[in-house]
């Protein structure tokens, strides 16, 4: 009970139509988006998703009943139906599908963030680069972030999986090459609209150099729209690292990927279901997930769009 | 999300229904065979190239050899297109004599001109199976030579040694011994190509059937060859579809939409031996499933290492779950069905023996190793199968999968740790196999053949000059003897886990009668099935 | 006035754009060309042992590695490789021994006929869908379009495919299973434009024309529900906004009946930007074809791109990539074309 008369004195500080500070604006900024987006109630599911996905991603090996890659006795529990032992069943190497989707979660995770920390700074550093110095620089840039857009995703990734050999390191590597550029088309549009702000003017003529500029002046400003665009896709990026596992291009056997799950169950389908159904099931839902708290986000940050 | 799911569910069904409901069809055409089978392996058509399973078992189906074998008992060596033949005195010279009145389905007589041409082109063109008839001395230069026509239908082979007549007759029975039309296959010869090109997508030949159109991935179809010598086929048409998936095969084959299914899982021999309308038949193949232990790795080396691997599989619970009814255990390097096969099983799990032998080589506490698996179903089931009895006994084993073109690239390269393999015979001769796990000439790094034994790095002088001595063993039962001594040995001190051999199966409609399943692809015949 | 200022304007625009997308296209291509080379080089595949298989003799190899340039520096390879590529020579497959250019002549047809059904599909119920939620902003209707469209984004593909397969194909016998024809009608007739569902209906030949269909059903149905997701979003933003101009104000002021002013002019004029949406989605297909065609068995780009994969024909990889990235470049472009042609903001106030 006590907590709660200094929670309403910082929500008031947070809502205070005079801030003091400029800290005390911002975080209010930040409170009030808040707020309303916990008003968003398929937003709030989708957080809650999400942060499903990160509790079990972390704490895997307490939640799985069983190992995920060491399976039991083949003779006597392969392709086990769903039941209390094992509320998934089991696959056709004896192991636990609920151990292996809790232990997947660690790996969609993984490769959501890998995916995200390489591709933000390469389409940042691009971006801000191409749209400060602007000129022939902008255009060598532009063009090569149009090449890779030219590209349908899917098939550029699958031919730098082919290239650098299958396997989930390199589907990151692969996502995260082909998901850079409307980062960079982003984060140069934005740059094109701060360069020549007076602030920016105003450290120019202190004689800063454009290096530190662009990364301590102008990357701040683009970050926080570029974040928003990537937690957008990633959705997008789950479903592709999926589709590469399910070609048996992404995650290998015996790693519990959910995509390499589905196609590994593909050849079971008819008469044990479950296999296939249960990974598949475990993509939708973090996916799912992950749009609903994107498209959340959009409709507090984008109110126009939402209208 | 309740409606949601019934808005998803009932949308799709308006559009499925929209599109017209359709009933299962159901019937395939009496006059024709109708076989799904992943067929993607076909490269080519010609017979002095084919060398993979699908392309084999078309090509013996349409053309003909100048010898045969009865699929039953592989001993027992008959003519086809050769009528008979005489061996020299010093063992070197066949003199065959062509059997008159024999036609090409193009309607040109067979005569002793089309076989010397037919082995003359496969010498001269050297494609990947060339090595099966030029492994007797034959060369560009010298095969006008040393093949050379008699008569009319009368031609004699020289070799530059006296092989066991045994093996040079099983090497005429592979693919590269079909006799094709020579008149035929001239007149699209452009630029000294022996009508290479041509015969890649085209057919030439005398067989039960002839091609009448490949469409790769999709289709191959054959028609009843009417010049045919032998028993006119029942059916008109023999039509191979490609269906990669065996889920699917079995659903074709379920609704009736096909007459054989030729690739059938173990999840689906099971589930389609209780439809009463559905046969499951099989037939023991030659090709080899076996682990190569790389002997540049230092562990790997260690003979008590490789003896602890030989016990750290279990064999027989993989074939009965994972592989069930696809394989058997088989610990030798020569099949079942061979000369002189041997047919022990010195091995079993034994995880207590296996740490003991780890223990004498000072790796008590197991060791970390990667093995190169293929990424087939099958080949990776497998290879999760023995990782985790590996693990028993403390050794890690990292699964390094990747498809065949690149585990293969490693593997001839010897930058393997452990490479999970699958070795079909290519010939019916005991040669065939001994040839590449227990001959060795030449270890060094730039040796000019790759034999089993040399990309395991395995240095063996005296089993290799053991296995020359077996080639040129005219006497048959001593050269059994021979292998069987050869096998014994290279079962206990190999850096070869044999562990099984494959069994073909292939699922039927039950009216559909007659396909024989032979020991090789060239010998799987519907030539005589009815329905 | 503005009219005719802007009607001249117009036309230096369009040329000019039309200069600039040439010039981009030939860039794009060239860019195409130098990543596909540099995968090409750095595959850890043996490309000489991919075309004489494992058995083959030393002398074999060695002719082969000769004929395929190996020996050659990798400049030159890189020449020789563009040279080839822009007169459509791209190699032979490993696989078909065909030339790359003839087997996607061949998948081509398949995957355009898939995509097509499914854009058909897609538009047919996206648009109507997409209108219906956007005259009823907020309310249920509007709720459950939205999650419907959400759902589709997070579906995989391949698992709804996959799941469709089970339900429909295996336990109902709804519709046909994979492949894009009964083996029993494939030689009932010629296939001369490759898109099965007109040259059967052309031939008069109604058992395969319905055979087709029911083959096609449950995949084009898939790509259909995915763009029609997209569309239908689209859509329903393009006549909010149309809705809330003063045309429709004033329409509605003068007494027009309500269903014209949105079945009628509303939509009339979201249709400009809803055809670029419509032709970017039919690119997305594309896309979406490659997992769509392995689930289906669907002898198309899709299947024949990862097939290749699967046994490293690195020809038959790069050759693919590179023209589906062509087609990419090209339907955007017309996309763009269309935008540009159309847009009514020239023309609308006058």
């Amino acid at each position: 009970m006590t907590a709660d008369a200094p929670r309403q004195g910082l929500s008031e500080w947070l809502q205070s139509e005079q801030p003091a500070s400029r800290r005390q604006a911002r975080l209010g900024q930040a409170w009030r988006t808040w707020l309303a987006f916990t008003k968003n109630r398929l937003g709030m599911v989708g957080l809650g998703i999400v942060l499903l996905l990160v509790f079990v991603a972390i704490f895997a090996d307490v939640i799985a009943p069983y190992d995920p890659v060491i399976g039991g006795d083949l003779r006597t529990l392969r392709l086990l139906p769903p039941s209390m032992d094992h509320l998934m069943g089991t696959d056709d190497l004896a192991r636990d599908i609920f151990s292996r989707v809790i232990h997947g979660a660690r790996l969609t995770l993984m490769v959501v963030a890998l995916v995200a920390v390489i591709a933000t700074p390469i389409g940042l550093l691009v971006g801000t680069t191409s749209g400060y110095f602007g000129g022939w620089l902008d255009i060598v840039l532009m063009r090569i972030t149009d090449i890779f857009l030219a590209f349908p995703r899917l098939i550029l990734a699958l031919a730098f999986v082919a290239a650098l050999g299958p396997g989930i390191e390199n589907a990151i590597i692969a996502i995260a090459i082909t998901s850079w550029p409307p980062y960079a088309r982003l984060a140069r549009a934005e740059t094109l609209t701060i360069r020549n702000a007076e602030h920016i003017d105003a450290i120019r003529l202190q004689g800063a150099s454009p290096a530190r500029i662009i990364w301590g002046h102008v990357t701040p400003l683009c970050l926080s729209s570029v974040i928003i665009r990537v937690t957008l896709d990633m959705a997008g990026i789950i479903l592709t690292a999926a589709g590469l596992g399910f070609l048996g291009l992404g995650a290998q056997p015996p790693q519990p990927e959910w995509g390499a799950m589905i196609a590994g169950g593909r050849r079971f389908l008819i008469d044990y279901w479950w296999v296939a159904t249960m990974p598949g099931a475990a993509i939708f839902l973090v996916s799912l997930g992950f749009n609903l708290l994107g498209d959340g986000l959009r409709d507090v940050l984008d109110p126009k769009a939402a209208k | 999300m309740k409606h949601v799911q019934k808005l998803v569910a009932a949308a799709l069904m308006c559009t499925a229904a929209a599109f017209a409901p359709v009933k299962a069809v159901a019937e395939t055409p009496a006059d024709t065979l109708i076989q799904a089978w992943a067929i993607d392996d076909i490269i080519t058509l010609d017979p002095a190239e084919v060398f993979e399973f699908s392309a084999s078992e078309i090509l013996g189906n349409s053309y003909q050899g100048l010898v045969g074998y009865n699929v039953k008992d592989v001993s027992e060596i008959f003519g086809v297109i050769a009528e008979k033949w005489e061996i020299s005195e010093d063992g070197k010279t066949f003199s065959f004599t062509i059997r008159p009145d024999m036609k090409f389905a193009s309607g040109n007589p067979i005569t002793a001109e089309d076989a010397v041409y037919t082995l003359q082109r496969v010498i001269k063109l050297d494609k990947s199976p060339a090595f099966i008839l030029s492994q007797f001395g034959f060369t560009p230069d010298n095969v006008d030579a040393m093949i050379r026509k008699t008569g009319d239908m009368s031609f004699e082979f020289e070799m530059d040694k006296p092989y066991a007549p045994t093996l040079v007759l099983y090497c005429l029975t592979a693919t590269v011994g079909f006799v094709v039309d020579s008149e035929l296959v001239k007149s699209h010869e452009a630029d000294g190509d022996f009508g290479y090109n041509w015969l890649k997508t085209n057919y030439a030949g005398s067989g039960a059937f002839s091609i009448r159109d490949w469409r790769a991935n999709e289709a191959v179809v054959l028609e009843r060859n009417d010049n045919y010598s032998g028993e006119a086929p029942p059916m008109a048409r023999s039509i191979y579809r490609h269906i990669p998936e065996t889920a699917t095969q079995r659903l074709l084959l379920e609704k009736g939409d096909i007459d054989i299914a030729r690739n059938v899982s173990a999840e689906e021999i099971a589930a389609l031996s209780t439809n009463a309308d559905i046969v499951i038949e099989d037939g023991v193949k030659g090709s080899i499933y076996y682990l190569g232990l790389n002997q540049k790795n230092e562990t790997l080396a260690k003979p008590e290492v490789r003896q602890a691997m030989k016990y750290l599989v279990d064999y027989a619970t993989i074939a009965d779950t994972i592989m069930k009814g696809k394989v058997i255990p088989h610990q030798a390097f020569l099949p079942r069905g061979f000369l002189g096969a041997l047919e022990d099983t010195p091995f079993s799990l034994n995880v207590d023996k296996a740490k003991e032998l780890l223990a004498e080589a000072g790796l008590a506490d197991g060791f970390t190793v990667t093995m190169d698996t293929r990424n087939t179903n099958e080949i990776t089931a497998m290879g999760q199968a023995i990782q985790q009895t590996m693990a028993m006994a403390g050794i890690t084993m990292e699964l390094i999968p990747g498809d065949g073109q690149q585990t293969l690239t490693k593997y001839r390269a010897r930058n393997h740790d452990i490479y999970i393999g699958r070795w079909g015979p290519d010939y019916q001769d005991p040669h065939t196999n001994a040839d590449t796990f227990a001959r060795n000439p030449d270890n060094s790094d730039d040796a000019a053949s790759k034999p089993l034994a040399w990309r395991n790095a395995w240095d063996i002088p005296e089993m290799t000059a053991k296995a020359d001595a077996a080639v040129l063993e005219a006497d048959a039962s001593a050269r059994a003897q021979m292998y069987v001594d050869l096998q014994t040995e290279h079962q206990q001190t190999s850096p070869f886990v044999i562990m099984f051999q494959e069994i073909e199966v292939l699922a039927r409609r039950k009216n559909v009668e007659g396909f024989i399943v032979g020991p090789s692809f060239n010998d799987n015949s519907f030539k005589a099935v009815t329905k | 006035m503005k009219t005719s200022e802007g009607h001249h304007r117009a036309l230096p625009t369009v040329l000019g754009k039309a200069m600039r997308l040439a010039a981009t296209v030939v860039f794009t291509i060239f860019g195409l060309l130098v990543v596909t080379f540099l995968i090409g080089r750095v595959v850890p595949v043996d490309p000489v042992l991919a075309v004489v298989g494992d058995r083959a003799s030393q002398s074999t190899y060695d002719k082969v590695f000769v004929e395929l340039g190996l020996d050659k520096p990798l400049y030159v390879q890189f020449s020789l490789y563009v040279e080839k590529a822009v007169t459509g020579d791209f190699g032979e497959s490993f696989l078909t021994k065909k030339p790359i250019i003839d087997d996607i002549a061949r998948a081509f047809p398949a995957t355009l006929e898939l995509a097509t059904v499914g854009i058909i599909i897609g538009t047919l119920f996206g648009v109507p869908v997409g209108v219906w939620a956007a005259v009823r902003q907020g309310k249920l209707v509007d709720q459950v379009v939205r999650i419907l469209g959400l759902v589709g984004y997070s579906a995989p593909i391949f698992w709804l495919g996959l799941l469709g397969l089970l339900v429909f194909y295996a336990k109902w016998g709804l519709v046909a299973g994979p492949g894009r024809i009964d083996i029993s009608y494939e030689y009932a007739f010629t296939p001369k434009t490759g898109l099965f569902l007109l040259d059967t209906a052309m031939q008069g030949q109604w058992g395969a024309f319905r055979n087709v269909v029911s083959h096609i059903a449950l995949p084009a149905a898939l790509l259909g529900y995915y763009s029609m997701a997209y569309i239908a979003r689209m859509t329903r933003s393009f006549m909010l906004n149309e809705l809330a101009q003063e045309y429709v104000v004033t329409a509605r002021v003068k007494g027009v009946a309500e269903w014209r002013i949105i079945w009628v002019h509303a939509l009339r004029n979201a249709a400009v930007p809803l055809v670029t949406v419509i032709a970017l989605s039919y690119a997305g297909l594309l896309e979406g074809s490659v997992l769509t065609e392995t689930v289906f068995a669907w002898p198309g780009l899709g299947q024949y791109l990862t097939n290749s994969l699967q046994n490293a024909d690195m020809n038959a990889v790069l050759g693919g990539t590179l023209l589906i990235g062509i087609i990419f470049v090209g339907l955007n472009l017309l996309s763009d074309f269309l935008y540009t042609l159309l847009d009514p903001r020239v023309r609308r106030r006058t």
